[in-house]
């Protein structure tokens, strides 16, 4: 038996290890388009101590050691660039603590989105935390850890901003606790009013240690929820309709969708808006304030609430929606990705002809959708493209697609959403280079011997 | 192109202005109402043409057999007046577009037309459509199209009205029971008033509804409930048919309780108001609406159309009342369990 397969063993036990071909395929890719790249090893532990063995054991091997929620990033943030293990945190999936009156919840690194949905609708049904709308396997750790996104963001930020707390596993095997949790059982705050160190580990992908144990916040969960459609046939009007929306303060969620399939949506801009309440009055309330903030729009004949069926209405208000999966299938293949850059709300019309653009001239399906971040300080624009994956020239064409909508993004003054290998070389070369040797100095204190997830936020 | 056959005599010569005076979102005289139709007829610039909310009443309230409505509508697109916003207009023009999916049941001589509704193909069943079921068809290539004189855009129906009468004629039916009063109002009021030929018979499925509880009446149990009728604003394109709701009612044994907005004072549900104009006008229509029908002590609110039926049914659900489409109550009455309940 392999030397380093043994040691695994000795951590883990026998079935919890693999080096065989089937399992390193499997985890040498993601369902994106980045090449694949096979481990040499894959582990599933089962606690913490288990992880920092295998951490030292890295360490000792100078291997590369890549931790993995669900692997859905779609951006290769989990191939093992160069091989070694990819640590698979599947296993670790309890949720072990709820703190109801100061809403928050504390879960193992591998827990899924899922399962928490799930266990809060069961047992805290007026409790909620922000579900993404990537697949219940996606994992809360790598969630937050990609500065993901959900229902709640409208209202407070990015996930990674409702993270109460951390558990890390550092790159030498030492267990650090981030935030209240470092003081007490209490995991309230992630920082304030310490230093929040928090930025150590969120959006680095692994390359600074490995999160066992996240605390999130929970929010109200309301017993009504509806939604409305306001279209408009100009990319121009939507960054003002959004900000008279996000004014008013009324709207759970805000996202927004333009497509050229089916035609029923073709040349409009749908601009999609969640409400909840916990009476009918309430409900009421927040839609006649929700459509006065557009009264203007309306009277000039710039946009209107459109009829919204009861089937679309079900769909819309289902919790993660699954459009997406149905969208992967629009071109016979099952392929989709998308390129997710942050820009400000300002930036819709240009991201939204610039993928039209890009559409005709790589000949391919596409799909726009928007989500707004924290009251509109910023919205995550998706280039989405869907192709066959048994055809190399869509293939290729999609690639180029992509890589023209980041360059574009990153000319308007965006920044790249859970960035490729290659995006994350360009933020590191355009951003400020002090900044960047402060990134390069922060990682080299945190992971000398280079061992984190190699490949990501280097190229420095 | 089809011209709209509007005589300015009758106007002039007309004793009331009902069309505007009778209207219940504009407020005129009879005198200024009479000059204001003329006004418009001869391409003038009329408040009208700004305010009318396209409730086609005045269709109906116009008794001197002219289209007030339609001759608005005309004009409001001769001078390029948008009653609805741009978007709206574009999405409603791409959901009518024929798209080659359409779907043939078992054609006969008489055959019922689904329009493009697809509500429409679950609750045709039973006993009151066995001698006519499976033969009907659905699809936006048999699409009447009147939706779009909401949005004064003639150019539509004119274009595809024409081309949807001859896909029906190529089916070879000599009878079509319309299950939407807009499909029946296209081939009774709006294709004459544009001169269309239809070479087809027209039936309203309240007339044909009529029809088959009378030859079925033995099975009918009256069913002893209060009722109100929401009545939708393309009926008022073929208020011929409105008379069969009182006599179906009368039929099956229910009670169709007097309220101040019904038959020619009906409110509209609010589904298009909301689309073209906002939460203000739909909420003050809805509102009063609702209000009048809590108020009769109804059971049931009886639906004939499924976009009146979206926008109320859970606005009637919560006042106490049950929703429910007019064939499923005459379904219940024979015995039958309703399929389009909510």
């Amino acid at each position: 038996m392999d030397r380093i397969v043994q040691a695994l063993v000795e951590i883990v036990g026998t079935p919890y290890v693999s080096d065989s071909a089937e399992e390193r395929y499997f985890y040498g890719r993601d369902p994106g388009l980045m090449p694949a790249h096979a481990p040499d090893y894959v582990v599933l532990p089962r606690s913490v101590e288990e992880i920092q063995a295998i951490v030292r054991l890295a360490g000792r091997e100078k291997i590369a050691l890549v931790p993995m929620g669900a692997g859905m990033s779609l951006s290769g943030l989990v191939i093992p660039q160069r091989g070694g293990i990819v640590l698979d945190m599947k296993r670790m999936d309890r949720i072990l603590k709820v703190n109801e009156a100061a809403r928050y919840v504390v879960v193992e690194g591998g827990t899924s989105t899922g399962k928490l949905h799930a266990h809060l609708n069961r047992y805290y049904p007026r409790l909620r935390f922000s579900t993404p709308d990537s697949p219940a396997a996606a994992t809360v750790a790598a969630n937050v850890m990609i500065h993901g996104q959900g229902r709640l963001t409208q209202q407070q930020g990015f996930n990674s901003d409702m993270v109460s707390g951390l558990e890390v596993v550092l790159p030498s095997g030492e267990l650090c606790r981030i935030g209240s949790c470092a003081l007490s059982d209490d995991w309230f705050s992630k920082g304030p009013p310490l230093p929040d160190l928090s930025g150590l580990f969120l959006g680095w992908f692994g390359a600074t240690g490995i999160l066992t144990k996240v605390g999130i916040k929970l929010y109200p969960r309301k017993k009504m929820r509806d939604v409305e459609i306001f279209i408009t046939d100009s990319p121009d009007f939507v960054p003002g309709i959004l900000y008279e929306l996000t004014h008013t303060e009324m709207a759970e969620d805000i996202n927004i969708f333009a497509q050229p399939l089916p035609l029923i949506f073709s040349g409009n801009h749908h601009i999609v808006i969640y409400f909840t309440g916990d009476s009918a009055e309430e409900m009421e309330l927040k839609k006649r304030i929700l459509f006065h903030a557009l009264d203007g729009f309306i009277r000039n004949k710039d946009g209107g609430f459109m009829t919204v069926g009861e089937g679309m209405k079900k769909t819309l208000l289902d919790m993660p929606q699954r459009s997406a999966t149905t969208f992967a299938d629009v071109t016979k293949g099952g392929g989709f990705e998308y390129s997710g850059p942050i820009v400000p709300i300002d930036r819709y019309p240009g991201c939204s002809r610039k993928l039209d653009e890009l559409a005709v001239k790589y000949d391919l399906k596409y799909h726009a959708t928007a989500r707004i971040i924290d009251k509109g300080h910023a919205m995550m624009f998706a280039f989405s493209f869907t192709f066959n994956r048994a055809d190399e020239d869509m293939l290729n064409r999609t690639r180029m697609a992509l890589s023209e909508a980041s360059e574009y993004a990153l000319s308007i003054g965006g920044l790249f959403w859970k960035p490729t290998l290659d995006e994350q070389r360009i933020a590191l070369e355009k951003m400020d280079p002090q900044t960047a040797r402060l990134m390069k100095r922060i990682k080299e204190e945190l992971d000398p011997q280079g061992i984190m997830n190699p490949g990501n936020w280097e190229g420095i | 192109m089809y011209q709209l056959k509007f005589d300015e005599k009758r106007c002039l010569g007309c004793p009331d202005g009902a069309c505007l005076v009778q209207c219940q979102y504009l407020n005129f005289e009879a005198d200024p109402a009479r000059k204001e139709m003329v006004k418009i007829f001869r391409g003038e610039d009329s408040p009208v043409l700004q305010d009318c909310v396209t409730c086609y009443a005045c269709e109906e309230y116009c008794k001197r057999g002219n289209h007030p409505f339609y001759l608005i509508n005309e004009r409001r697109e001769d001078k390029g007046i948008l009653t609805a916003p741009r978007a709206i207009t574009r999405q409603w023009i791409h959901i009518g577009e024929p798209k080659g999916k359409y779907e043939l049941g078992k054609i006969g001589k008489i055959a019922l037309s689904f329009g493009f509704m697809p509500q429409l193909k679950e609750i045709t069943r039973g006993r009151l459509f066995e001698d006519v079921m499976p033969s009907y068809f659905f699809g936006q290539e048999f699409f009447c199209n009147v939706v779009y004189i909401h949005f004064a855009d003639t150019k539509v129906f004119k274009e595809r009205l024409p081309v949807v009468i001859e896909n029906i004629h190529k089916l070879g039916v000599e009878e079509v029971i319309f299950l939407h009063d807009e499909c029946y109002a296209a081939f009774t009021s709006l294709a004459p008033a544009y001169g269309m030929e239809v070479p087809f018979k027209s039936v309203h499925y309240f007339e044909y509804l009529y029809n088959r509880l009378t030859a079925l009446k033995d099975r009918i149990k009256p069913l002893n409930v209060k009722v109100v009728y929401q009545r939708p604003c393309s009926n008022r394109l073929c208020g011929d048919s409105h008379l069969f709701v009182q006599k179906i009612m009368d039929r099956i044994g229910a009670t169709l309780v007097q309220r101040t907005y019904q038959d020619e004072t009906a409110l509209c549900c609010g589904s298009i108001f909301r689309a073209m104009y906002g939460y203000d006008l739909m909420a003050d229509v809805q509102g009063r609406n609702l209000e009048d029908m809590a108020q009769s002590g109804a059971e049931y609110c009886i639906f004939n159309c499924h976009g009146c039926m979206n926008a109320l049914s859970p606005l009637v659900a919560a006042r106490g009342m049950t929703p429910l489409h007019m064939i499923d109550l005459c379904r219940m009455a024979i015995g039958e369990k309703p399929e389009g309940g909510q």
